[in-house]
């Protein structure tokens, strides 16, 4: 195996065991990491979504931009650059998190929720699986969004860092701009925005997670898009590190429970679980990346990654405020379900809708 | 020799229009592209496919590489 596959197996491995040693310090079950998750808390820390507990400024997801904001100014590869279909991947963006909050996670969180045993994410695996597919029949038939320009001045690239800098002083500072409304910043004071590691200990595992995702090129979608269209297992190499590095912690600190039923932060219904990930399976695919990729790429001057990254954000809010966003199975103190979860009806059209959205947009972007 | 501009291309474009090239049968092809991973994924798809990579100018964000078969 060459050093390029040693380079992404390692750092899944270690995105893995930060994720669940995460977990372990107090962020929620299966949720060491998840990119669209902690996005949401983010939108509902802003007041751009009003459900109470998942309100959070979460400082994994402004480690994981920093951190790659500091590689590739290392590295050279900071370069300030944008103009491909920009409102189109805003678009994309919104209905990535469509489906990722159908789900109830991003794909990282997908193989997070495997390692601890969550078979309904098996499921979503398959939809995933099928949905970058589809991507992958799009991008043969000639789909492009068109060239980025590297833009005339670097300024633009740093507004995402400039932006998710602001959000971590006021976090630090616990800003309250409004006390009457008791904010923004909003805190959850339960549910799983109320869940988290210490402040320092969540920035400085997205640090490393954006220095180890930027050197790695570290990306789901990318991992079984390589697999399919050139027969290359680099990046799913990294798929296999974090699952298996999340699996083994897991196991250790007594996390893994196998089954449907009773999951953290899950539901069970398989075709909703399916379809969610089939969505962003074929939007990751599409832009060229997962929410992960995204938000490496936001933080190295890609200004068209941070417009996915911010209609991810407004997506978010869009899912709580519409009532789009699945709820999770629960049960009463006696052990009976209360509720088996899922999305209701305007999430599940909206769903349906993303998808073919995409399906449009892969016909439409079509070059001879 | 065959001219490949892969420059501003999302991932994976430049590796499907090496790819498309290298399926044709084209045994010498120039690629010019302007970022780094398009620079490695294309390097990668050229190795495994048989070719001997030589790079004439090898920047993180300007390279030109020649494939030869």
């Amino acid at each position: 195996m060459d050093r390029n596959k040693w380079i992404v197996l390692a750092a899944g491995l270690i995105t893995g065991m930060i994720a669940v040693a995460l977990v372990k310090m107090g962020n929620p079950p299966n949720m060491g990491f998840c990119i669209a998750c902690f996005e949401r808390d983010i939108a509902g820390a802003l007041g751009l979504h009003r459900a109470d507990v998942v309100q959070y400024m979460r400082p994994e997801i402004l480690g994981l931009v920093l951190g790659a904001l500091i590689t590739s100014l290392f590295t050279r590869e900071f370069k300030t650059r944008g103009g491909s279909a920009t409102l189109v991947r805003f678009i994309m963006g919104v209905f990535m998190m469509i489906g990722a909050l159908v789900f109830l996670g991003c794909p990282l969180r997908d193989v997070l929720r495997m390692a601890g045993g969550d078979y309904n994410a098996v499921i979503g695996l398959f939809g995933f699986i099928a949905g970058v597919a589809s991507g992958v029949f799009f991008l043969k038939k000639g789909f492009n969004l068109g060239r980025s320009q590297v833009s005339r001045s670097q300024a633009g690239g740093y507004v995402i860092p400039a932006v998710v800098t602001f959000f971590l002083v006021l976090l630090v500072l616990k800003t309250v701009f409004n006390p009457t409304a008791g904010g923004p910043l909003f805190f959850s004071k339960s549910g799983p925005g109320s869940m988290h590691a210490a402040l320092w200990l969540s920035l400085g595992a997205g640090l490393l997670v954006g220095f180890l995702a930027q050197r790695s090129r570290l990306c789901f979608s990318g991992g079984i898009r390589d697999l399919i269209l050139v027969k290359d297992s680099t990046l799913l190499l990294g798929f296999i590190g974090v699952f298996v590095g999340a699996l083994v912690l897991n196991l250790v600190f007594g996390f893994f429970k196998a089954g449907f039923t009773f999951q953290p932060v899950a539901h069970t219904q398989h075709i909703w679980n399916f379809l969610g990930l089939y969505l962003v399976g074929i939007t990751g695919t599409l832009l060229g990346g997962c929410p992960l990729r995204q938000l490496i790429l936001s933080g190295q001057g890609d200004m068209d990654a941070g417009a996915v990254v911010i209609g991810m954000i407004v997506g978010a809010a869009f899912c709580h405020n519409f009532v789009l966003a699945s709820s999770a199975m629960t049960k009463a103190a006696s052990g009976a379900i209360t509720s088996y979860g899922g999305p209701g009806l305007y999430g599940q059209i909206a769903c349906v809708v993303g998808i073919a959205i995409m399906f449009i947009i892969g016909f439409m972007f079509r070059e001879e | 020799m065959e001219k490949l501009d892969v420059r501003g291309l999302s991932c994976p474009i430049p590796v499907i229009r090496a790819k498309k090239l290298i399926d044709q049968g084209c045994t010498e092809i120039l690629i010019v592209g302007d970022s780094a991973p398009a620079r490695e994924n294309v390097s990668r798809l050229a190795k495994s496919s048989g070719y001997q990579t030589l790079f004439i100018t090898d920047e993180k964000d300007n390279w030109e590489l020649e494939i030869k078969k």
